[in-house]
């Protein structure tokens, strides 16, 4: 045990006096959590449109105004003939060309089907689908307003529409933020456990050190205890800091207990050190180790549900993620801090990550060799 | 009781792939002598020194150090040997002491034997001033010498010095060996590899290798009187001749 605490004191010793560590560990977490919780985001905000009012009349110059009073979007520009549309797309001058006909409002007061134009940039097809949603969503308000509006009614004609109110459980006002904070919070985690583990072992091979190490009495499992034990505490502490960050200014709600979270993270962070010892064991250099996991963490990351659901993933990349810890402790995260889940809820997640971790450390311990 | 070998070593062999980088050594070293290694870049002493330390094991052969088995009892062998290395493996971002009282922790000393120990290393040395320096700062020399110093700190019964003065000059090296001197005198083994060839003479006894064989191994005054040379710089040349007349055939 003794020799435990040497290694430990050696260890905080070197990261305390790491000029890189200092910022990689209390800086990291405010850049990851602020820059990219802002850059990530799926949310459509003053998207600018053009609107081509070939109509002229006081029903296309509301609904422009309805597109305008819209957060989601910006009439940019108002164009009354359509020459320049495709160009004006191409060059990105505008998102969306909406085309408003001629006789818009005549057809709606005599209950004529209106055909709107709308063009749309889809390039990137998520923010495309959206755009059109929430300009159907405006035009469908409009329509109502109108229709419904006694005025416009013909005799006899009586109003037929379905009022559906959806509720949004969990996440009330579908903020994207608190959806991709546990995210960054689980890239945060995963970082420093596989790669300032790999890094910091691979370090002593470089150096030499790990020879002189492997030359004395000391057992295995003192040594790797003593290397992977900070890096737990750091991961947790990480954690911590970055949740205290989204709830200080992101107002994310934190439903579930913070104990449970807790024990989630050490199980996960036990599978991500192993998965770092497991790269140093092979790699002979830091930068064979650098670029070994960026490979891994780049697949692992973008399967594990991060920006996109992972049920409309394929069958296939549905089957990997059954061994991706990363997928596991991206729910676990979400579904703790937004829902409240307990570890039972999520017991399949919580075994899947102990059989994971239990046999990755596993292959990892029995892989490093004092003898080669 | 001259005849205590410490380090026993028959027929061994250690291969790469196809390489053979120890081609059936036999040898022995003696309690308390300096026993030196000597050969060409690549001749194998490296491989050899890795073996007798337990960093890597051998394709076939009996080894035995301070009377373990490499094969088994690696871990009783690590107790009783000091290892230094090459590139002399002190930590650059800890400070003397530090790297110390690390690697004293390690071999299980107790921290007031550790303090003891280095209280007398530091009047020793005269590195008062050093002690709280952070060893990347020191120069090569320094770094050599207390590198020495840590790989005898717990006491071994044999230390294994690879290449330790490689690339310093003339009066660290002397002073260096001034520091081997005493070791052996405190009754450890050493058992150092080197290619300069007057080093070869503070040795008791050494090794010639070439190409992972051993071709010569006596006393230096044996083995210039074997080959009929003024030092052993001429032995050297002469074994290394004999070599290439062989491989010419």
């Amino acid at each position: 045990m003794r020799t435990v605490l040497i290694i430990l004191r050696k260890e905080f010793r070197q990261i305390f006096r790491d000029r890189m560590m200092i910022p990689i560990i209390f800086i990291m977490p405010f850049v990851q959590t602020l820059v990219l919780v802002y850059a990530a985001t799926l949310e459509l905000k003053d998207t600018s449109i053009t609107v081509v009012d070939l109509d002229r009349s006081d029903y296309s110059r509301n609904l422009i105004s309805k597109f305008n009073a819209s957060p989601f979007f910006k009439v940019n520009f108002q164009d009354y003939n359509y020459s320049n549309i495709e160009d004006d797309i191409l060059k990105e001058n505008t998102k969306s060309v909406i085309i408003i006909p001629d006789n818009f409002e005549k057809d709606i007061r005599n209950s004529i089907p209106v055909n709107l134009q709308m063009n749309i940039n889809a390039i990137d097809g998520q923010s495309a689908s959206l755009i059109s949603i929430y300009v159907n969503q405006i035009l469908a308000g409009f329509v109502k307003e109108k229709i419904l509006h006694p005025t416009v009614l013909s005799q006899g004609q009586m109003p037929v529409s379905f009022n559906v109110k959806s509720r949004f459980l969990y996440n009330e006002e579908l903020n994207f933020k608190h959806f991709m904070l546990p995210g960054i919070l689980v890239i945060l985690i995963s970082m420093i456990s596989i790669f300032l583990t790999a890094l910091n072992l691979v370090k002593e091979k470089e150096k030499g050190t790990m020879e002189q190490i492997n030359v004395t009495p000391i057992q295995k499992w003192q040594f790797l205890t003593g290397k992977m034990l900070p890096f737990m505490i750091i991961g947790i502490f990480e954690l911590a800091l970055g949740l205290t960050i989204g709830i200080l200014m992101f107002d994310l709600p934190f439903e579930g207990s913070v104990l449970t979270l807790f024990v989630f993270a050490l199980v996960y962070l036990f599978a991500g050190i192993g998965m770092g010892l497991l790269i140093s064991d092979f790699a002979s250099t830091q930068q064979q180790a650098m670029f070994t996991i960026f490979f891994f963490f780049l697949i692992l990351i973008l399967m594990s549900g991060i920006f996109t659901s992972v049920e409309s993933m394929p069958d296939w990349a549905q089957t990997v993620n059954k061994i991706n810890p990363l997928y596991y402790f991206m729910r676990i995260l979400r579904s703790v801090i937004l829902k409240g889940s307990t570890i039972a809820d999520l017991i399949q997640e919580f075994l899947a990550l102990v059989i994971m971790g239990v046999t990755i450390m596993s292959v990892a311990v029995w892989r490093y060799r004092k003898t080669n | 009781m001259n005849n205590e070998n410490i380090i026993e070593v028959e027929n061994l062999v250690k291969k790469f792939g196809d390489f053979t980088a120890n081609d059936n050594l036999c040898f022995e070293v003696r309690k308390s002598e300096i026993f030196g290694f000597l050969g060409a870049n690549g001749a194998g002493k490296t491989t050899a020194i890795k073996i007798l330390c337990g960093l890597l094991f051998p394709t076939s052969g009996k080894v035995m150090v301070a009377g373990y088995d490499v094969y088994k009892e690696r871990n009783k062998i690590r107790k009783n040997i000091g290892y230094m290395s090459q590139g002399f493996s002190l930590y650059e971002d800890l400070t003397v002491k530090e790297n110390i009282e690390f690697y004293a922790g390690i071999y299980g000393l107790k921290r007031t034997e550790i303090k003891t120990r280095f209280d007398d290393l530091v009047s020793k040395l005269g590195i008062e001033e050093l002690k709280d320096k952070f060893v990347s700062d020191l120069p090569l020399g320094w770094k050599q010498k207390i590198a020495f110093s840590v790989a005898i700190f717990h006491k071994p019964q044999i230390v294994f010095l690879d290449e330790p003065t490689s690339g310093v000059d003339p009066i660290t090296r002397r002073q260096f060996w001034d520091l081997i001197y005493e070791a052996v005198e405190s009754g450890i083994t050493v058992f150092v590899t080197t290619h300069y060839l007057d080093e070869a003479e503070y040795c008791d006894r050494v090794c010639i290798m070439a190409e992972g064989r051993i071709d010569a191994i006596g006393s230096p005054d044996e083995l210039k009187s074997k080959y009929k040379s003024e030092n052993m710089d001429e032995v050297f040349v002469k074994i290394a001749r004999g070599t290439n007349k062989m491989n010419n055939k």
